[in-house]
């Protein structure tokens, strides 16, 4: 559904990406580990369109995405959570969830049924959306962040480092969301640093080293084999 | 006494006409991040297509509609032709752009219309008598209209769809692109929507004075003055400044000459910049 093939990826003069090729299968939550600063967050910049591959395509479905506008890669199914939440700080919470909501072709019923279901999801949404987006905390914007992608009924949601400075319970409910989502089917490409966390909410891992994927396995496999972990991420 | 309260009518009505200029540069600062230095030139050829239009309709209220439409329309193209190339460089370029649309615009407008200032007459010729003074009423509709104007443009930020987009795009380009909201068209409808309003503010003040192809520059650095001391891309503070400065140089003229009264404008500007940089009406950041 979702193919890198042979990406590469450059920031200016820096190459960052050295030629990486990932798939992600309808309903499937890919994970993404590996260091800092080997490219990860780049990875999903380059399948969003925010930056642009030097080489290599990107496909989704039957789009060549690879050098599509952002908001057209939006607009045909893949949801963006950057990895500092990049809430509209200024903009209610409502108003935040908004902009994913008023589309084209989205009857008011829909819109409707697609609020309530997040708030059914994050109940602290509902409590707080009148409220600024800036004003909530950390886990809250985080909530939002990955709410406001759904508004756009994504079929693959990115998600970069959700649970990323956020205390033990709130990793919790991100992990809760993270497993609904999968439920209902809507693939995840999950860049994280949690290790733990992405064995066990992922079908399957790709380990990337500078630049490049090192390593392909089922998440299960992993999980049995702590040693390829250990390898390539030192813990 | 009686000069002091004429004054401050004054500069409440000054004040409104220049919040009209300064709330589309605003606006446009907002989503740029650069100070559109034509707005002034939007400015005056709005109030030569107010001449064209009032003598094609005879109605000053359609000529006012019509000439913001045809700037607005104008402008759009002029963003996509000159201004859209330049988006994501640095900020310099379209610094010299938009001056260099400026220097067109007065040129184009010279050649155009010729030396000579044009008459837009007002729609109202009535008085009232305030103290010693026949005070228009004219002036006091085109103080009212322009509130009007800034009213209607902040309920559709608030809660129009379009709105959201717009304060979405403000705040955060790129996040707002990732959800799906075509930036660059934003970009391109916020600046119609400027100039539109510039384009309008022209043809309101055309009437006080003669419409002539340098009348614009004063309001550039006017509105550009009135957006620093506001807050940069804040529209309340920059409709707050408008209405102080233009009572600071209404009572400053009480004492010194209308022509030295400008200076204040500037001192005002100076201070700010040194004392409180992120502008005068802003709550203190944290």
């Amino acid at each position: 559904m979702l193919a890198l093939d042979d990406v590469h990826t450059y920031y200016g003069k820096s190459h960052i990406l050295h030629g990486v090729s990932i798939e992600v299968r309808p309903g499937e939550v890919v994970g993404l580990l590996g260091r800092n600063g080997v490219g990860k967050s780049t990875t999903l910049k380059t399948i969003m369109g925010l930056v642009r591959p030097a080489q290599g395509r990107v496909v989704f479905e039957n789009h060549d995405v690879g050098g599509m506008p952002p908001y057209r890669v939006a607009r045909i199914g893949i949801g963006y959570v950057p990895e500092d939440r990049r809430i509209f700080r200024l903009l209610t919470v409502l108003e935040n969830l908004r902009t994913g909501l008023d589309r084209h072709g989205l009857t008011d019923a829909r819109r409707e049924q697609l609020l309530e279901k997040v708030y059914t999801n994050f109940p602290v949404l509902r409590e707080r959306r009148n409220q600024a987006g800036g004003t909530l905390s950390g886990g809250e914007q985080q909530m939002l962040a990955i709410a406001r992608a759904m508004m756009l009924e994504p079929k693959v949601i990115l998600l970069d480092e959700p649970t990323e400075g956020l205390m033990p319970r709130m990793v919790g409910q991100i992990h809760q969301i993270i497993k609904v989502l999968h439920a209902e089917g809507v693939a995840i490409l999950l860049v994280e640093q949690n290790v733990p966390l992405t064995l066990d909410v992922s079908d399957r891992v790709y380990i990337m080293e500078k630049g490049v994927v090192r390593h392909h396995a089922p998440a299960a496999e992993l999980r049995a084999n702590h040693a390829v972990i250990h390898q390539y991420l030192g813990i | 006494m009686d000069a002091f309260l004429i004054q401050t009518l004054n500069g409440i009505v000054n004040g409104m006409i220049l919040a009209l200029v300064a709330s589309g540069l605003t606006l446009i600062f907002g989503i740029m991040d650069v100070v559109n230095f034509a707005h002034g030139e939007l400015f005056m050829l709005g109030a030569y297509a107010g001449v064209v239009w009032l003598a094609i309709t005879g109605n000053f209220w359609a000529a006012l509609l019509a000439a913001a439409v045809t700037i607005g329309g104008l402008s759009a193209v002029l963003q996509v032709v000159a201004l859209r190339p330049l988006l994501g460089r640095d900020p310099l370029y379209t610094i010299l752009g938009t001056f260099g649309i400026s220097l067109v615009l007065q040129n184009y407008a010279l050649w155009q219309f010729g030396p000579v200032p044009r008459k837009l007459t007002e729609p109202m010729t009535g008085h009232f008598r305030l103290f010693y003074l026949e005070y228009p009423y004219y002036r006091l509709a085109m103080a009212l209209l322009s509130a009007a104007i800034i009213g209607a443009l902040w309920a559709f930020l608030k809660y129009g769809k379009y709105g959201i987009w717009i304060r979405a795009t403000t705040q955060d380009r790129v996040m707002a692109a990732a959800m799906g909201i075509p930036v660059p068209v934003v970009h391109t409808v916020v600046f119609a929507i400027g100039a539109a309003m510039a384009a309008a503010s022209g043809v309101l003040f055309g009437p006080l004075v003669g419409v002539n192809h340098v009348m614009g520059a004063d309001w550039t650095l006017k509105a550009f003055v009135v957006v620093v001391v506001g807050g940069m891309g804040n529209l309340g503070g920059s409709i707050l400044a408008s209405i102080f400065i233009s009572l600071l140089e209404a009572y400053a003229s009480l004492v010194v000459s209308p022509a030295q009264a400008v200076i204040v404008a500037f001192v005002a500007l100076i201070l700010t910049l040194l004392l409180r940089p992120t502008g005068l009406f802003v709550p203190t950041p944290k």
